[in-house]
């Protein structure tokens, strides 16, 4: 039933020009990172099909939606995607059921059939009971759920997100990524997720596409990006060190998973969580030639220099040991300790630079 | 609020958190106006034939004029909202050229004196009209001093009233929402009927009384085109003309039912079931 997305083409619209070439697997969950005007809303809804290619084609397994040269196209209405909007766009009008409904409806079921549909995503999703409240009485986090079953029940070959917590509150937003997680996994097919938020492109996305001005300028997996960022928004985006490890909640130590222990500061919703996910920004890490004494800092460890890059103003040193880090150092730094490839080095990195986020 | 926001104004130095209270040169032509607003209204209950209210109110042509009133500008209503949603929706989404120009127009009779509309429908359906000869000629039929003329004069001056208030909420009903629609596989015509039409439902109703009320009231347009027949063309503004000049007892009686009447729309205008009014 599911095929692979495959996007080929250039997107004129407004002076702007959008140029991709992508494809995303089933069952694969790509993240699509990039600044604001980089094209990324565009991507997405000529995806969804509200914008027609200028040039080129998109194909959704054996179905081709958008051809400009065989002049086919598919429109929002008859392709077979679920798009979540970033402010959710529920219908205030209808109760939560119908507005899940709405989809099965238009596509040819019954009343009672679609509502029945509803009632099962409702159910799966978590919200069974809410389905009689109307879009103005439901949580933000609540009304996010709705949106994801409302884009599920048409049962879709194609999953597309735009920013899916950009209208929650830091608090709800721990709660529903982990939850979205879940929900992004069970889903058979393609999955594009459209993001600013680096921890959640990092936790929700197994494959990153960057745009920047309307181009890909690299994509990979999120460690590759994260490794050997191309451009310097893309050095600052995902310019992170991210572990998944288990949390003892008495101590706040976290076991990592890649060997190694840190000490974290579990945030929201992470106090109770086992499983966590641990981010440490490469400038929050000191690199020392010696073992630090003294030393204020609760995470210390050692290591070996894999690799020096120059980022603009930064170098981004790799760092292999238990756990292998990233770390922004200033080139004056690089030359001071004269850090070079093969040495041996001392990381440190206080506790409460380190955060832990729920894994979901 | 306007407490604080004074008392903000006014700086630290004096603390001072009681209103201002407004400016009389504001207030005292504010009170003029208010006075002279609800004072005809108070003489027309002050001075009304209360005790002959009953028998005034059951005369035969009163009960025909009501009658006729009602049935005329509700039919003139049904009539606007068959054609007036669907022009204001044209003129809200439309992007031809000269939609501008066309928007001008058809509201045109919203500023038109009555008379001039009446004026002008006869110009236009009347035996001699540009379309009203052709009627004529080719049915027989001919409109003008016919209870069809009073509701055609009544649609001209009151359908503008609802296509503003449905173009004005068809222009700032979320396009996302039909977006969000095509994209759950909606054709357009199912997320016109099922999202865009819900969603200006409370303007629809809005401008539906206030066309019926323009249209109950209409005078100029309906004694010109439709003229002064009682049972056929006597609406209830023309029975109050007319019985100013025989029975002013009569005219008064029949104002005060008009008063009643408006009364009654304003408080279904404001009443809870109506979103956007007040709750």
């Amino acid at each position: 039933m599911s095929g692979a997305l495959e996007i080929t083409g250039v997107v004129e619209v407004g002076g702007f020009t959008l140029d991709v070439d992508a494809s995303v697997a089933p069952g694969q969950v790509v993240g699509v990172v990039g600044p604001n005007g980089a094209g990324k809303s565009v991507l997405l809804r000529t995806l969804a099909g509200l914008i027609p290619l200028s040039r080129g084609r998109i194909a959704l397994g054996d179905t081709v939606v958008d051809d400009v040269d065989a002049d086919t196209f598919v429109p929002a209405e008859r392709r077979p995607v679920g798009l979540v909007f970033q402010d959710f766009r529920l219908f205030g009008h209808l109760d939560v059921r119908d507005n899940v409904a709405f989809g099965p409806r238009c596509r040819g079921q019954s009343r009672r059939a679609s509502r029945e549909i509803a009632d099962a995503w409702l159910d799966r999703l978590g919200l069974a009971g809410l389905g009689g409240r109307r879009p103005g009485e439901i949580s933000g986090g609540q009304a996010q759920r709705v949106a994801l079953a409302r884009a599920l029940a048409v049962d879709p070959h194609l999953l597309l997100l735009d920013e899916p917590m950009a209208s929650l509150d830091a608090r709800t937003r721990v709660d529903v990524r982990a939850e979205l997680r879940e929900h992004l996994r069970d889903f058979a097919g393609p999955v594009v997720l459209v993001t600013h938020d680096p921890i959640e492109a990092l936790v929700l996305a197994d494959h990153l596409v960057v745009l920047e001005h309307g181009r890909i300028v690299q994509q990979g997996t999120p460690s590759e990006v994260a490794r050997h960022p191309r451009t310097d928004y893309v050095a600052r985006l995902v310019g992170i060190n991210l572990y998944t490890g288990t949390l003892d909640p008495a101590s706040h130590r976290v076991e990592l998973d890649q060997g190694g222990t840190l000490f974290a500061v579990p945030t929201e919703g992470a106090e109770s969580c086992a499983r966590v996910v641990v981010g440490l920004r490469p400038s929050a890490i000191s690199v020392h030639t010696e073992r630090p004494e003294h030393a204020s800092p609760r995470n210390v460890w050692s290591g070996t220099i894999a690799s020096l890059d120059l980022l603009g103003d930064r170098v981004r040193v790799q760092v292999d040991g238990a756990p292998p880090a990233m770390v922004d150092v200033t080139p004056a730094a690089v030359a001071d300790l004269r850090l070079h490839e093969g040495l041996g080095v001392w990381l440190s990195a206080k506790a409460t630079e380190t955060e832990a986020y729920p894994a979901g | 609020m306007n407490g604080t926001a004074v008392s903000r104004g006014r700086g630290r130095a004096t603390p001072d958190r009681r209103p201002a209270s407004l400016p009389w040169v504001m207030k005292a032509p504010a009170l003029v106006a208010i006075a002279f607003l609800l004072l005809p209204l108070l003489g027309l209950v002050a001075r009304a034939p209360w005790s002959g209210l009953g028998r005034i109110l059951r005369s035969q042509q009163v009960l025909d004029a009501l009658r006729l009133s009602l049935f005329t500008s509700t039919t003139a209503t049904v009539i606007s909202l068959v054609l007036g949603v669907p022009l204001a929706w044209v003129l809200a989404r439309s992007r031809a050229t000269g939609i501008t120009l066309l928007r001008a127009l058809v509201t045109l009779p919203l500023v038109f004196p009555p008379v001039v509309a009446g004026v002008a429908l006869l110009m236009a359906f009347g035996r001699r009209g540009v379309l009203g000869s052709l009627l004529d000629q080719w049915f027989g039929v001919t409109l003008p001093f016919t209870t069809a003329a009073v509701v055609m004069a009544e649609t001209f001056v009151a359908m503008p009233f609802l296509v503003v208030t449905v173009e004005a909420a068809f222009r700032s009903s979320d396009r996302g929402l039909e977006e969000a629609a095509s994209t759950l596989g909606a054709s357009r015509l199912t997320t016109l009927r099922r999202v865009t039409l819900p969603l200006v439902a409370p303007a629809v109703a809005a401008g539906a009384v206030l066309c019926w009320a323009r249209a109950l009231g209409e005078f100029g347009a309906t004694i010109t085109f439709a003229g002064n027949f009682p049972g056929r063309t006597q609406t209830m503004p023309l029975a109050v003309y007319l019985a100013m000049e025989s029975d002013p007892d009569a005219a008064i009686a029949l104002s005060l039912v008009l008063l009643v009447v408006s009364v009654g729309v304003l408080v279904g205008l404001r009443s809870s079931w109506w979103p956007g009014g007040a709750r």
